[in-house]
């Protein structure tokens, strides 16, 4: 069988590689693969700790199910601001956004 | 090495790649496709963990629904996704070692978990009977029919949220004059 310490090991591989994506990656659509990437390594994780430390309890797969609402709605909201600010300023490049920047 | 761990392993590997590739490619395109990749690696691991369920809901919502939603975006601007003159910000040399670093943190931390070398034991239920149990638990008040309300809320505020940003700016007085 397969010790949990492969599946955790495997997600904060997966998690580490979004998170690089979401902070060096320049184009906002970019971004947003990174942070989709982060949710599906959290996503790995929990329900990993719920197969192997408490698979009696439901609590793992539902937080999953919450995890895949909470990541739709993201994309869906984040996806129609870059539509929007590219409508309005011909660009998606993150650093070239700095309307709200100090 | 036991079939399941080879199986593991190879998803293991071709999850990763993809993972990588998709922060990596410069090309916007190949990255949503190298994305789907790593999604339905994902899926083959949930598969692996007896999660049949969240496998299927993984191919119909990552897969069918927000890579498909990221590929429209990416054509929708193109010419700038393309036309970037680096792909990477100027920090991206700070992000790396980051990452790094958090991937360190974390190995330590989860070897501190009690289950860390736990292996699953054989589930008692049938899987058909853990998909009753996980649709009970979702709308049993005793369960998450909370959370799960409120989840259905956020998504509904989500997606008027959603049309209601993408709509085109209302044209100026000029223009409305013209």
């Amino acid at each position: 069988m397969i010790p949990l310490s492969w599946y955790l090991v495997l997600a904060a591989a997966i998690f580490c590689v979004g998170l690089y994506g979401a902070l060096a990656r320049r184009n906002a659509v970019a971004i947003l693969m990174g942070i989709e990437l982060m949710l599906n390594a959290v996503n790995i994780n929990l329900i990993a700790f719920w197969r192997y430390l408490n698979p009696g309890s439901m609590g793992g797969q539902v937080f999953a199910i919450i995890v895949f609402a909470v990541a739709a709605s993201e994309a869906a909201v984040g996806l129609a601001l870059i539509i929007s600010i590219y409508r309005r300023r011909s660009t998606v490049a993150a650093d070239d956004l700095n309307l709200l920047k100090w | 090495m036991t079939v399941v761990q080879i199986i593991f392993v190879i998803t293991a590997i071709v999850t990763f790649l993809a993972a990588i590739m998709v922060v990596a490619s410069p090309n916007l395109i190949h990255a949503a496709l190298w994305l789907v990749l790593t999604l339905a690696g994902v899926a083959v691991l949930f598969l692996l963990l007896e999660a049949a369920f969240l496998a299927v809901v993984q191919v119909a919502i990552y897969i069918g629904a927000i890579a498909i939603l990221v590929i429209f975006a990416v054509m929708l601007t193109r010419q700038v996704s393309t036309g970037l003159a680096s792909q990477v910000n100027r920090t991206w040399w700070l992000a790396a070692p980051a990452a790094v670093i958090l991937f360190a943190g974390l190995i330590v931390l989860f070897s501190q978990v009690a289950g860390f070398q736990a292996v699953a034991e054989p589930l008692v239920k049938e899987p058909a009977t853990l998909v009753v149990d996980l649709g009970r638990a979702l709308v049993d008040a005793q369960g998450y029919v909370l959370p799960f309300e409120v989840a259905s809320v956020l998504l509904l505020a989500a997606m008027i949220g959603a049309i209601v940003i993408a709509l085109p700016p209302a044209p100026t007085v000029e223009e409305k004059g013209a």
